[in-house]
């Protein structure tokens, strides 16, 4: 009986240990965005920002959409996400991306895209993040906006001094898909269970990463006009948090 | 004697009644026949496949009353079928611009629907990508339908009859954007012209008059390089020399892409059931063919951006043009037009 016993364990123990040899176990990264204005935490109407040209403006509206995250081994090897995902200020779970059955190693960089695919933006009714209902949707010349950003500055033009940057297109010379590449400095180590990763999202570097937007001249941004210098901003958007 | 005759003329006045009833019923009955797909000889393969959409009886009949309903409008007042007439192809017949809510005007002529799934693109300019978005245009425009997707799903999730249309063609009670997508585009998809007597013509089953041949010839000859056959468009975008209307100030298909060259540019439409779909151009600006044709035989050189197959002007005679009209004339399908399954289902008489 205990003979038996013991035969039955060990190779229920075999068992085990060949499964997870031919299967090793995948674990659960979550990736918070962090929306900062430099180096504040950002807050919805209630408090004023400067931009790069000293205007005043207040932030009431982020939107945007991160997708095709990639994680790189030094080795080169990679794991990929076809998933979208639909960054809402106003709702902390969204701020909050999880990819799942992400195998171990020692990863050294991860990159994404702001933005939908041409292949997203082209293929008809589509569901979760991307559904339309979401209202990150051209509905007059079919595709996604990939980022909105609302608000407003004293400076602004626009009726009410509104300040509105919804910025999208896939098609070339407009093409505002950015990829955005970050460099893990302690290399990010997962093993079982479950990771975490933090990214600073700084809204300031949307109006002077790489131009600096006068709100005076552009204050709303809504189709192609402007739609790659936001772009060409918000490449730069991002910053891995400490 | 008499009396014989009078019970069985009753009696086959009532089966003929009771028929009329049945069939009343049927007529409104989509089958699986009604919805299969069948790619007319000598079209192309389609532009959208029903790959992830293949039409059902319940997806379609769902499709149907979504197009018929304006509940798809902000203060239920402007269903698809409002601008979209059956009997005109689903143009808006005498109607230069198209209407929305509170009696307010659009920017351009409501196009026919039909062959939609060889369509690569849709919309005068050619904005909308894939046919399963395009309702989400006049759905979400100011001075169309005026709705936001987003309530247009809420309000359906909240009415039964719906909930339960949805279940019987997805399979679930959930409602959403893209299920009502799909079953529009099961719908507006399925809207295929390909019976009209130059059809019939094509397949040998008919004939036509000597003036109608020699007006397929002279459009063979003038007007197919870009209404090329058997669609009737080549898919393209083309100044024709049209004036910019300063009070409309369209500019054409430039609005989507950006680029100057694509200025007053518009897409070259289909001219099946031209017939029934005046007034003409993208802004209705022509009420009738004679108008159009005299259009093309004017000279456009030295206007910029016209496309080089018309800008020196078509020759035709006034002869030519009649015979041209015959043709197009030929293009009417009324299997189409008269088409049960396209019928409003609130003329069900309940």
């Amino acid at each position: 009986m205990l003979r038996r016993t013991l035969y039955i364990t060990l190779s229920i123990a075999a068992l085990v240990a060949a499964m997870s040899f031919i299967a090793p176990s995948q674990a659960k990264l979550v990736i918070t965005f962090n929306s900062y204005v430099g180096n504040q935490l950002l807050k919805l109407d209630s408090a004023t920002y400067k931009n790069e040209l000293g205007q005043p403006y207040t932030v009431s509206k982020l939107r945007y959409y991160v997708g095709n995250l990639s994680l790189i081994t030094n080795e080169g090897t990679s794991f990929h996400s076809d998933e979208y995902f639909l960054v809402d200020e106003t709702n902390d779970s969204s701020k909050q991306v999880t990819l799942r059955n992400v195998p171990p190693g020692n990863y050294t960089t991860i990159s994404f895209i702001i933005g939908v695919d041409s292949l997203q933006n082209c293929s008809g009714a589509q569901s979760g993040a991307l559904d339309p209902a979401n209202a990150m949707f051209w509905t007059w010349n079919s595709g996604y906006i990939f980022i909105k950003m609302e608000g407003a500055s004293p400076l602004s033009k626009s009726p009410g001094h509104l300040l509105e940057f919804h910025v999208g297109g896939y098609k070339a010379p407009y093409n505002c898909i950015r990829t955005v590449k970050l460099s893990l400095k302690n290399s990010l180590q997962i093993a079982n269970g479950n990771a975490a990763l933090n990214i600073k999202t700084d809204l300031s570097q949307l109006f002077k990463a790489q131009h600096v937007i006068d709100f005076s001249k552009i204050s709303s941004v809504t189709d192609f006009h402007n739609s790659t210098t936001i772009a060409d901003n918000y490449a730069q958007m991002f910053s891995i948090l400490q | 004697m008499n009396r014989k005759y009078f019970y069985i003329t009753a009696f086959c006045l009532g089966c003929i009644l009771l028929s009329a009833f049945i069939t009343g019923d049927d007529y409104f009955t989509i089958t699986a026949a009604d919805v299969k797909l069948e790619v007319p000889k000598g079209f192309p393969q389609p532009v959208y496949d029903f790959k992830n959409n293949t039409p059902t009886p319940a997806g379609f009949t769902l499709g149907r009353k979504l197009f018929y309903d304006p509940i798809l409008s902000k203060d239920s007042s402007i269903s698809c079928g409002f601008c979209h007439q059956r009997i005109a192809a689903f143009a808006h017949i005498d109607h230069r611009i198209s209407h929305g809510i509170n009696g307010q005007f659009g920017l351009r002529n409501v196009p026919p629907l039909q062959n939609l799934i060889w369509q690569t693109a849709f919309m005068w300019d050619g904005g909308i990508n894939n046919l399963e978005v395009q309702p989400l245009a006049p759905m979400n425009n100011h001075v169309e339908m005026a709705e936001t997707t987003a309530n247009v799903v809420q309000k359906l999730q909240h009415n039964k009859e719906y909930v339960a249309m949805f279940k019987a063609a997805f399979g679930d009670t959930v409602v959403t954007s893209q299920k009502m997508l799909r079953a529009i585009a099961q719908f507006t998809g399925l809207m295929i012209s390909c019976n009209s007597r130059y059809d019939k013509f094509m397949r040998g089953e008919d004939t036509l008059s000597a003036n109608e041949k020699r007006g397929l010839q002279l459009f063979r000859d003038n007007c197919a390089q870009c209404h090329k056959e058997p669609l009737f468009t080549d898919n393209t975008y083309r100044n024709i020399g049209l004036t910019y209307d300063t009070a409309f100030k369209d500019s054409g298909r430039v609005r989507i892409t950006g680029d100057m060259k694509d200025f007053m540019k518009f897409k070259v439409p289909s001219l099946r059931n031209v017939e029934m779909t005046y007034p003409y151009m993208h802004d209705g600006r022509f009420s009738t063919l004679k108008q159009v044709l005299d259009h093309y035989t004017q000279s456009f050189v030295g206007v910029p951006g016209v496309d080089p197959r018309v800008v020196n002007g078509l020759h035709l005679t006034l002869q030519d043009k009649q015979d041209v009209i015959a043709f197009l004339k030929t293009l009417t399908d009324k299997d189409f037009l008269y088409d049960h399954r396209f019928v409003d289902p609130g003329m069900r008489r309940n």
